[in-house]
């Protein structure tokens, strides 16, 4: 059966490549928003789905792309495990193969790492039609190149996600969430200095006048944390988390374009009349209005970041931070090489 | 001019780009006269010059370069760069060269870039927790700049003393950390690098990700193929405030092994869980008087580390599950004197092994880790075939083993023997689920190998990823990855009675 379905894959992928015909992979959908928008015929790769390995002790788990988040998450959840990188669900139905295909992590990465980080090993179907297995089911393996990371962020533009193999870590026994009144830069210079301290810091995220820090890890580690650094505890505060990765919380609720604006953590205050919401101890500043895109491509640029047009607005400005001539020339043989007929999720991320 | 004798070119060497004979003396004179018009670049064409370089750590091989040039900035870099791909020559780029799968060996019609000049330490950014360094800076040097900060760079391969940042990047270095703390791959922010064509790369970013795809991953462990690294960004992360230090002896390999699955069972996530078994522990005995209980089969090395608090609970469940699983005896380092004292088992391993047969070729595969008992049976198994004694010392938290084979290069034939010896327990590793290497790299040394893990498509498509970098196969050429036609003719070897070992195990 699962045989059957990378088979008929390979098939379609190699078919539609003869006929040069676009495919717009999908998977749940609920990211469909993200990048620039779908083209060509939707391809359907939620059939190819179900957990095929998971071995608590060996803190791996391989899985197929068109299984559900929420599934893998259960499934892990039910041997006190998780996936370190605390993806978004935007909407009930996200799949693994999205997840990988965004690489969008959520509040925990700057403590734990990003999708990436955790990838150990992909199968794919290239635009070639052909089944290929990269990276592997082991925690150090350094055979070729690092293609299956390569798949974390790439929008399915180099091959579509079957397979994924992940490092998956403990669920820490303890979380606390304290919350600090400060302004931003006072938060941004909080967050930096306690993450340059042995604290088991899990997330942060200021807005509106208010740092909150997650802290996860052992009883008396937390325990003690929290009394080195002070703040207010905030009761009941995972669902408050919860909101804030899917992006639930009221901040979100707006017609107006949101940025995403990736930046060096210690990187100043980006001035803007705008609201914004700041996440990943200074890492990560959503900004949510009708911003002028040179401006904020070139402070972005600037203080060493990019910045991304996440939702909304018009995208005809490219969605993504333009790359540099010589990263340019690597995309498009990547590309190239990968999807020489040009049909996997043509012009999701740039112009190819 | 550099000449090479016959016996000095392994068939390895001579894989790719059509050989590695040395070129005409006018070819060599041009890429000479190239090279010394590039403004302040050293540039070493004599023989006596050339010696030293013949090598990496890999030392079955040998080759002197064509030339070598010792740069001391990206300028030069990317000029010597722009030479070679001028005429055509190979550029070879060199760390430190403590690689042990033979990466950095040069080739006799190349030039070889030595980049233990650029060392300078060009910032560190104790805030944002990052630290910026030229490619020939020492892995220890980042972690003493840092120390004051009270910040340190994870990743501890065991040559840190010597080898350098941009080696660590070019095989995606690991060590006795990185359970916890992970590779090099998790622990690099930015990487600048010159490809083939001369450009200046920038991947990754000081942000926590960058635009577009991640290049960064696919140059680590690339192994001086894709370009040539000539800055780097690493992540710093702080000291932890207490660490603790555990040995415990077994009676079996199995028992020890089961231990290690609990303790990570239990969601405890050692610093460091390092394995001995009985030939090494013996080694160590004789060498070091460890006053280790007789008749122990396995020694467990554990450490885990983090807050006070943290580090202490931590303790007191690795203590439990091995006493648990039948440690005969548990030792907990109770001061730093002590803890350097059971770290010495290990980090002494190797010099104590020495001690048994004059040569020892160390194997570096990974495996799933409930397969360790099963595979080490194996490895005893094979070893009685071979009549070759093997010590294993490995990572056991994630499975990274590292069997010693002995063997006496006076014998003829020795080396030979214990290279298809350790070819064998490679394969061992990939028909449970593993891999050929999970630290050391392929470079030469297991090219054959590769072919044995991957299909011809997907040694396609790492040649299609060589190629976006470096078109004209200049960089490194014949290293890493195996041609397809090398991979037809070894096929015999590996497809025992016409059927690929184990099947029903998904290849990845």
């Amino acid at each position: 059966m699962a045989d059957d379905f990378i088979k008929d894959l390979c098939g379609r992928v190699a078919a539609a490549a003869t006929r040069k015909a676009p495919l717009a992979i999908r998977g749940g959908g609920t990211k469909a928003f993200y990048g620039g928008a779908p083209e060509g015929e939707p391809l359907d790769v939620t059939g190819y789905s179900g957990i095929v390995v998971y071995e608590p002790k060996e803190l791996v788990l391989t899985v197929r792309a068109g299984t559900r988040l929420e599934a893998v998450e259960a499934a892990l959840a039910a041997e006190r495990q998780m996936l370190p990188f605390e993806p978004p669900h935007f909407a009930p139905g996200a799949t693994i193969g999205g997840t990988v295909a965004t690489g969008l992590s959520g509040p925990r990465r700057p403590y734990t790492g990003a999708v990436r980080d955790f990838v150990l090993g992909t199968r794919i179907v290239n635009g070639k039609g052909e089944d290929l297995s990269f990276g592997g089911r082991v925690i150090k393996n350094v055979a070729g190149y690092d293609v299956s990371r390569l798949m974390a962020g790439a929008l399915g533009t180099l091959g579509i996600v079957t397979e994924v193999s992940f490092k998956v870590l403990p669920r820490p026994p303890a979380e606390v969430t304290l919350a600090f009144e400060y302004p931003e830069a006072t938060a941004t210079e909080a967050a930096n200095r306690w993450a340059g301290l042995p604290l088991p810091l899990s997330a942060t995220a200021w807005e509106g006048g208010v740092l909150r820090v997650r802290l996860s890890g052992a009883e008396s580690a937390v325990a003690a944390a929290r009394g080195k650094m002070g703040g207010a505890e905030v009761a009941d505060a995972s669902g408050w988390w919860r909101e804030l990765r899917d992006h639930r919380l009221p901040y979100f609720a707006t017609q107006r374009p949101l940025w995403r604006v990736s930046l060096p953590q210690t990187a100043e205050a980006i001035t803007l009349p705008h609201p914004q919401l700041v996440e990943w101890g200074g890492g990560l500043r959503w900004v949510s209005g009708e911003l002028d895109v040179l401006s904020i491509r070139s402070t972005a640029e600037r203080l060493g970041g990019h910045a991304t047009l996440f939702r909304g607005g018009d995208k005809a400005v490219g969605v993504f931070q333009p790359l540099q001539p010589a990263l340019l020339k690597i995309h498009r043989r990547l590309k190239q090489a990968f999807d020489p007929a040009g049909i996997l999720n043509p012009r999701r991320m740039y112009d190819f | 001019m550099a000449t090479v004798t016959e016996s000095t070119l392994s068939p390895a060497l001579s894989q790719g780009r059509g050989g590695n004979a040395p070129p005409s003396a006018e070819g060599r004179g041009r890429i000479l006269a190239a090279l010394q018009r590039i403004p302040g670049l050293a540039v070493i064409s004599d023989d006596e010059g050339l010696k030293p370089f013949e090598t990496d750590a890999y030392i079955s091989h040998r080759e002197t370069p064509l030339l070598a040039a010792l740069p001391d900035n990206e300028e030069q870099v990317r000029d010597v760069v722009r030479a070679c791909a001028k005429l055509g020559v190979p550029v070879v780029s060199r760390g430190a060269g403590t690689g042990i799968s033979g990466g950095a060996i040069p080739r006799s019609d190349g030039v070889l870039l030595v980049m233990a000049k650029m060392r300078r330490v060009l910032e560190v950014d104790p805030a944002a927790r990052t630290a910026t360094v030229e490619p020939g800076v020492r892995n220890v040097k980042v972690s003493e700049a840092a120390l004051s900060s009270g910040l340190f760079y994870a990743p501890d391969p065991s040559s840190q003393l010597i080898c350098s940042i941009g080696g660590n990047v070019a095989e995606n270095s690991g060590g006795v950390h990185c359970l916890k703390y992970g590779l090099t791959t998790h622990n690099l922010m930015a990487v600048r690098a010159i490809d083939a064509d001369g450009d200046i790369l920038e991947m990754g970013s000081r942000a926590l990700d960058a635009a577009g795809l991640d290049l960064m991953a696919l140059i680590t462990g690339s192994e001086g193929n894709l370009g040539v690294v000539t800055r780097v960004t690493v992540k710093l992360v702080p000291l932890p405030e207490r660490t603790e230090t555990l040995l415990a002896a077994f009676g079996s390999v199995r028992q020890a092994a089961e231990a290690v699955g609990e303790i990570i069972g239990a969601g405890v996530i050692p610093a460091a869980l390092e394995m001995m078994d009985r030939v090494v522990i013996e080694a160590c005995e004789r060498f070091l008087a460890m006053g280790f209980p007789v008749g122990a089969e396995a020694l467990l090395l554990a450490e885990v580390d983090g807050g006070y608090e943290e580090a202490g609970e931590a303790l007191d469940q690795v203590r439990g599950i091995l006493e648990r699983n039948g440690a005969s005896e548990i030792r907990v380092a109770a001061s730093e004197a002590e803890r350097a004292g059971l770290w010495r088992s290990r980090k002494g391993a190797f010099a104590a092994l020495a001690t048994i047969l004059p040569d020892f070729y160390t194997i570096d595969g990974t495996i799933p880790r409930r397969c360790l008992p099963d595979v080490l049976e194996r490895i005893v198994e094979l070893s009685a075939e071979y009549g070759m004694t093997v010590g294993n010392v490995f990572h056991a938290g994630d499975g990274n083993i590292h069997p010693c084979i002995f063997y006496d290069a006076m014998k003829p034939g020795e080396l030979e023997r214990s290279e298809e010896f350790g070819g064998r327990i490679l394969e061992l590793c990939v028909e449970v689920g593993g891999t050929i290497t999970g630290e050391h790299g392929v470079g030469l040394e297991k090219l054959k190998q590769m072919c044995f893990q991957f299909r011809d498509p997907e040694i396609a498509a790492f040649h299609d990823v060589k190629h976006a970098f470096d078109p004209g196969d200049i960089m490194n050429p014949g290293k890493a990855v195996p041609t397809l036609k090398r991979c037809a003719e070894w096929g015999g070897t590996h497809v025992r009675a016409g059927q690929v070992p184990r099947p029903d195990i998904p290849r990845f």
